[in-house]
């Protein structure tokens, strides 16, 4: 039994640093740029399809896919941004709304286009299959992706304190006219934040598929996750979005467990409500 | 590709449907017959709509169509409905987007704007519920070739009408099967269930529940979960904790596929494991987690028989369209569908109530069938009384027929292995 719940535990920490890792693009473009972003889920799904492809046309794994999601993803993020998002974001909130759910459902539609409705799923053992290690099972997949998640959090949030590029970045994010006085172009800061966040989701979604389904609609199924995540954690925090998914992760695994699969979301909601109630701000963020 | 919009032919096809009614038969030739379908085309159930779509549009190729080679099968042999001058049937497709509200407005729509003459539908059974009481409310009729749940038919609906087995035909057949099981030896004290809960899933699990404590079988334990769960590690842990000797899956597609990789991540496995239908029967299902789900047991009444035969002629038109061999939903749903169209030809109308009093009638035998039912024959609450099914069981890549005996074309294997 307490073997049961130490699994419990290890399991819903490895499911939350998921969660984590699906939402660090979204923490960026929502939580610290202010730009509600719909399409966040269908990027990820986008990124997991192609993963699927590189398995299938070249039989790589996510080292290979990571790269390639990266770049592809980070390409479609910029070309979103100067085609739609740089001009729904003069108009009022309602327009970013509208402008990115319309382009997710572009996106999702597109994948049912290109690839049907059909549930698609890489090998099992793509990432050298399962630990035993004193009867707790660990996916080496999973592993991976937690671990990345974690190591890319710890990154974006150097990058963001620590170097020129992010002090702009969030300059911009402050009061785009008086960066705009201080030299920064809000336009080119705009666009690298919504390419790295978009990059961010490709290794996401290319780390993802080594365990989950694929299919067009799996980004609608987690991207009341991400969303979820990044407000529990605090807008403007990058890290306390890590923090977040880590502990709806472990809440979610042990309510289901505990109590039963079905009051899960109860138990997540609740404690998430009752967080915002008493910390509007979110766990981590700045009043 | 995935949203097929009909053609409009509304207002000829209405004056003629007119002069039909009213039995002036004769000079006026019926050009079309117009069906509405309410399948879930997108959302998280929408491989299974496609391939609903697919096998629906395979059959109006049958009916459409000269098909001689086909045999007995119903209408497929001339163009057309020969009792209405040889009209064409069409399909009009709506998505039910995976919810019941969308599929109650998705039908409402069909009725009031395509002016269908009847409605099939709806694959899950919490969106069939919604979709039929708006066919019974502008009295039209409609089928169900897939859904299952036991309420369905407790409505005292006039105008709904289902050719699939139903829950409690399912529990029957799970029912037997784990005593005989449970007479040659094998342990079979504790079964679990795990279900999701819309009605599909909590009806089929109450059945079960039913019919276990009818039979003396003990269900040591029940998880209902939410569909479309991002993680179902918990639950297999539950599992893992009770360890029953039967485990039994009432799941859609992606439950399913998260349940077998997690139960193979977490190195799990029953002695015995029963899917139901719908996710384990998905063509999809089979192909991304078919390798690590080995021994898997599902029910099913479709079977493609033998090289030439009228179902294996079947299998191939389908899986030229999609690449696929037509799973057990998919087929159910053609079989439906063949169903209402015959009731429409017998009616020699598109008046509802000579539909439905067609229906009503309706006597369909095994050689005129695509699925292995004993026939097609409706009683008072629209349930079809010679709907059957038999065990079929992953063995390789490949579903095989294992249980009864006298139709198995494959030996069981146990206990379950999975990967």
């Amino acid at each position: 039994m307490s073997m049961s719940l130490l699994q419990v535990l290890i399991g819903g920490l490895m499911l939350g640093a998921v969660y984590a890792l699906f939402s660090s693009g979204l923490t960026l473009i929502w939580g610290m740029m202010n730009v509600v972003n719909f399409a966040h889920g269908d990027f990820v799904m986008i990124a997991m399809y192609v993963a699927f492809m590189v398995w299938k046309l070249f039989g790589g794994g996510p080292f290979m896919a990571m790269p390639i999601a990266a770049m592809l993803l980070a390409t479609l993020g910029i070309i979103a941004y100067f085609s739609l998002v740089r001009h729904v974001m003069k108009g009022p909130m309602l327009a970013q709304i509208l402008g990115t759910f319309g382009l997710a459902l572009l996106l999702r539609y597109g994948m049912f286009w290109t690839f049907g409705a059909n549930f698609q799923s890489l090998p099992e053992n793509l990432v050298g299959g399962t630990y035993d290690l004193w009867g707790i099972r660990i996916q080496a997949s999973r592993l991976l992706a937690g671990t990345l998640a974690i190591v890319l959090t710890i990154a974006l949030h150097l990058m963001l304190t620590r170097t020129s590029l992010g002090s702009k970045m969030l300059a911009v994010a402050e009061d785009s006219t008086a960066a705009q006085l201080m030299g920064i172009r809000p336009d080119r800061m705009q666009a690298i934040a919504w390419g790295l966040a978009a990059g961010l989701t490709g290794i996401a979604g290319a780390l993802i598929a080594t365990f989950f389904y694929i299919s067009p609609t799996v980004g609608e199924t987690l991207a009341i996750i991400a969303f979820v995540t990044v407000s529990l954690g605090g807008f403007g925090s990058i890290t306390g979005a890590l923090v977040a998914g880590l502990l709806i992760g472990v809440i979610e695994s042990l309510s289901g467990y505990l109590i039963g699969a079905v009051y899960k979301d109860i138990v997540v909601y609740t404690i998430f409500i009752a967080v915002l109630w008493f910390r509007p701000q979110g766990l981590m963020g700045k009043n | 590709m995935f949203k097929t919009i009909g053609l409009m032919k509304g207002t000829a096809l209405a004056g003629a449907a007119l002069v039909l009614g009213l039995g002036l038969t004769g000079a006026f030739a019926q050009n079309t017959v117009k069906i509405g379908a309410v399948y879930p085309l997108s959302g998280n159930a929408a491989s299974a709509g496609a391939s609903a779509k697919a096998a629906i549009e395979v059959a109006v190729d049958v009916i459409n169509n000269a098909h001689p080679e086909l045999g007995d099968l119903t209408l497929a042999k001339d163009a057309g409905l020969p009792n209405l001058n040889g009209a064409k049937v069409e399909v009009v497709f709506a998505d039910n987007q995976g919810t019941p509200a969308a599929g109650q407005n998705q039908t409402l729509r069909l009725i009031t704007e395509e002016k269908v003459h009847a409605v099939l539908g709806s694959y899950q059974s919490g969106i069939t519920l919604t979709a039929s009481a708006i066919a019974e409310k502008y009295g039209i009729p409609f089928l169900s070739p897939e859904s299952v749940a036991a309420n369905l038919t407790e409505r005292g609906f006039k105008w709904f009408f289902r050719t699939t087995p139903i829950a409690s035909d399912i529990a029957k057949i799970y029912m037997e099967f784990l005593k005989e099981m449970k007479a040659n030896g094998t342990k079979v004290d504790q079964i679990a269930i795990v279900n999701e809960n819309t009605e599909y899933g909590t009806s089929i699990a109450k059945v079960i529940r039913e019919a276990a404590q009818a039979n003396g079988l003990n269900i040591g334990l029940e998880i209902p979960y939410s569909a479309n769960t991002t993680d179902v590690q918990s639950q297999v842990l539950q599992l893992k904790d009770k360890n029953p000797d039967c485990i039994i899956f009432v799941s859609y597609t992606s439950d399913a596929i998260l349940y077998m990789k997690t139960m193979q991540a977490l190195g799990y496995k029953p002695p015995i494991l029963i899917g139901d239908n719908s996710g384990f029967s998905d063509a999809a299902f089979l192909k991304s987690v078919g390798s690590i789900a080995q021994g898997a047991i599902n029910r099913s009444a479709w079977s493609a028989g033998k090289p030439g035969s009228v179902t294996d002629r079947l299998n191939e038109m389908y899986k030229k369209k999609t690449g696929y061999d037509l799973d057990d939903s998919a087929g159910r749903a053609m079989q439906g569908f063949f169903t209402m169209v015959d009731a429409i030809n017998r009616a020699g109308s598109t008046d509802p109530n000579k539909i439905l009093t067609a229906l009503k009638a309706t006597d369909l035998k095994p050689n005129q069938l695509m699925m292995g039912y004993r026939g097609v024959k409706f009683d008072e609450k629209g349930n079809n009384i010679l709907a059957s099914a038999l065990l079929i069981q992953i063995q390789g890549s490949d579903y095989v027929a294992v249980w009864p005996k006298d139709s198995a074309t494959a030996p069981l294997q146990m206990p379950y292995k999975g990967w």
